[in-house]
């Protein structure tokens, strides 16, 4: 039962798996189309709108800004019980696209659409698993 | 392009929502018979002229969803369709309806939205609910599953949030604007004996004072779910014309989906209504200023402030102060969810989003009563799936 309350973890893919090792070396990587010349989030096996099979792994600096974020002040699932209130955000990448991530180090006041935040490598103590979270630049 | 208005609806059902179900639980295949059999009563229909059907999902089947049906209620038809846009799906069913009767490919279909509780199995499977995280899929492969849930993007609150958030950072955010529309939905509900919150009327500083769930939404700008059911009958012309009340007709209807999650929007603020209702109005020759009172899809308040905008009713970022110039109410100048919405008068599941339909159709049969919109002629009809990016505009009309 006390398992069950654990925030879920991401089971990458065959085809997702080079981002999430990126994150685990403290690197972000997400995919480029050299044919439509458009970068892609999240990772998949053709780039959308031109459906191009030419996604190739790019490393990029992580940074961007919030799109748009929100407070939750209830937990948005039950496996989230005692995390509130959880600061979800979503980020655009300074390449284009948008992921959704956590902000941490940041006070509630302090963030708005349109901050600029850096990428925040959260290696989890008890799984193999690193997510991407997100802190305003200094 | 499009309808010629060949097709009404001519029949409701509609069960009382119920936020703590006083009638045992109900196998979801007898809930389509009993509601069929409601809404064919009404419209005077005999269920032997059903010749198509619009299903949604149902409990005991996950697939073969419309022979299911058709095989129990002893149908047999020539259109059947299930559809899975969320709350969208009973207003995309309408126009598929009226598409299919104008085809000629059937002259009476039954709509119907069971959303009452099921019994549950004597040995119910273990492992957590697939709804545990609202419509985001935790399935194997699922985006949502290894890029969403994982941060507690879960749809629905924190979704909404992130576009009231997203549109009150381009437009300015008037929080009293959007508890105004809660406001007005509930004066609908108070009057209407079928509403859960018929008898409960609130103010703008309740709406204020009531609990921050996922800023800046409060708990009263979100839908109180809870149990129903819904059906309606769309049928041809010449059916319609012999039927019970007056026909509430098809003439328009737009269908624009995009994606599932926020985050992966082109524009947040560019929502799917924006050409669905445009394509609705051309389609039925109407106009904005013609239409008597609109039935919308209402999960929170920001969802009707940014319909009322996206369906042309006023200009882009001007809604808010439109909802303060503006009586929502069934008695006043800009009737929005006269039934309540499902604000006021609950969400039935699925039924929720039939909800508007069924009322658009009252209204313009003259059957409201206690809210009723005097000479209601045209309805304008949202249903809204997912996260403002399944939307489906309709307009009916009577005669």
């Amino acid at each position: 039962m006390a398992d069950e309350l654990q925030p879920p973890l991401p089971t990458p893919i065959d085809r997702t798996q080079p981002f999430w090792d990126g994150l685990r070396e403290g690197r972000v990587r997400i995919q480029y189309s050299p044919s439509s010349d458009q970068w892609v989030f999240y990772p998949r096996s053709h780039a959308p709108l031109t459906l191009a099979d030419d996604l190739e792994w790019r490393d990029i600096s992580g940074e961007g800004t919030i799109y748009t974020y929100t407070i939750a002040r209830r937990p948005t699932a039950p496996d989230f019980a005692g995390q509130e209130p959880q600061i979800i955000a979503v980020v655009e990448l300074d390449e284009g696209p948008r992921l959704t991530s956590t902000l941490v180090n940041v006070d509630e006041d302090q963030i708005a659409v349109g901050m600029r935040v850096r990428p925040v490598f959260d290696h989890l103590a008890d799984a193999d698993t690193t997510l991407l979270r997100y802190a305003p630049v200094d | 392009m499009g309808l010629r208005g060949e097709a009404a609806i001519v029949g409701i059902a509609e069960w009382t929502p119920e936020r703590r179900p006083s009638r045992p639980p109900i196998f979801t295949l007898e809930q389509w018979a009993q509601l069929a059999r409601e809404a064919l009563d009404d419209a005077g229909i005999d269920p032997s002229e059903v010749d198509g059907i619009c299903a949604t999902n149902i409990r005991e089947s996950d697939s073969f969803v419309p022979s299911t049906i058709t095989e129990y209620l002893g149908l047999h038809v020539n259109f059947a369709e299930v559809v899975d846009l969320g709350g969208a799906s009973c207003a995309a069913m309408v126009w598929r309806a009226a598409a299919a009767i104008e085809l000629g490919l059937c002259n009476v279909v039954v709509i119907a939205a069971p959303s009452w509780p099921s019994p549950r199995p004597p040995n119910p499977p273990s492992g957590p609910s697939s709804w545990r995280y609202g419509a985001s899929s935790a399935n194997y492969g699922s985006p949502q599953a290894e890029f969403d849930i994982p941060y507690g993007n879960v749809a629905q609150n924190c979704g909404y949030a992130q576009i009231a958030m997203k549109y009150g950072a381009e437009y300015g955010y008037d929080p009293e604007a959007l508890a105004k529309i809660a406001v007005d939905q509930r004066v609908s509900a108070n009057h209407n004996p079928s509403a859960v919150f018929h008898n409960v009327p609130i103010t703008v500083e309740d709406v204020l004072n009531s609990p921050m769930i996922s800023d800046p939404i409060h708990m009263l700008e979100i839908v109180m779910p809870c149990f129903g059911g819904a059906a309606i009958v769309v049928a041809g012309k010449d059916v319609a014309r012999r039927s019970t009340h007056r026909p509430a007709w098809i003439s328009g209807f737009g269908e624009r989906v995009l994606h599932k999650t926020p985050t992966y929007a082109d524009d947040l603020l560019s929502t799917a209504l924006i050409p669905a209702a445009e394509q609705a109005f051309a389609m039925s020759g109407r106009t904005r200023d013609e239409v008597d009172l609109i039935s919308v899809y209402d999960c929170y308040t920001i969802t009707v402030l940014m319909t009322i905008e996206d369906a042309g009713f006023c200009p882009r970022g001007e809604g808010q102060a439109f909802v303060r110039e503006h009586d929502l109410s069934f008695r006043g100048d800009f009737p929005c969810n006269t039934h309540g919405g499902q604000l006021g008068f609950g969400q039935a599941g699925l039924a929720g989003g039939m909800s508007h339909i069924t009322e658009g159709a009252r209204q313009l049969m003259r059957r409201a009563d206690t809210h009723q919109v005097p000479d209601a002629d045209v309805a304008f009809i949202t249903g809204n799936g997912g996260l403002m990016s399944e939307q489906v505009a309709l307009i009916l009309e009577g005669d």
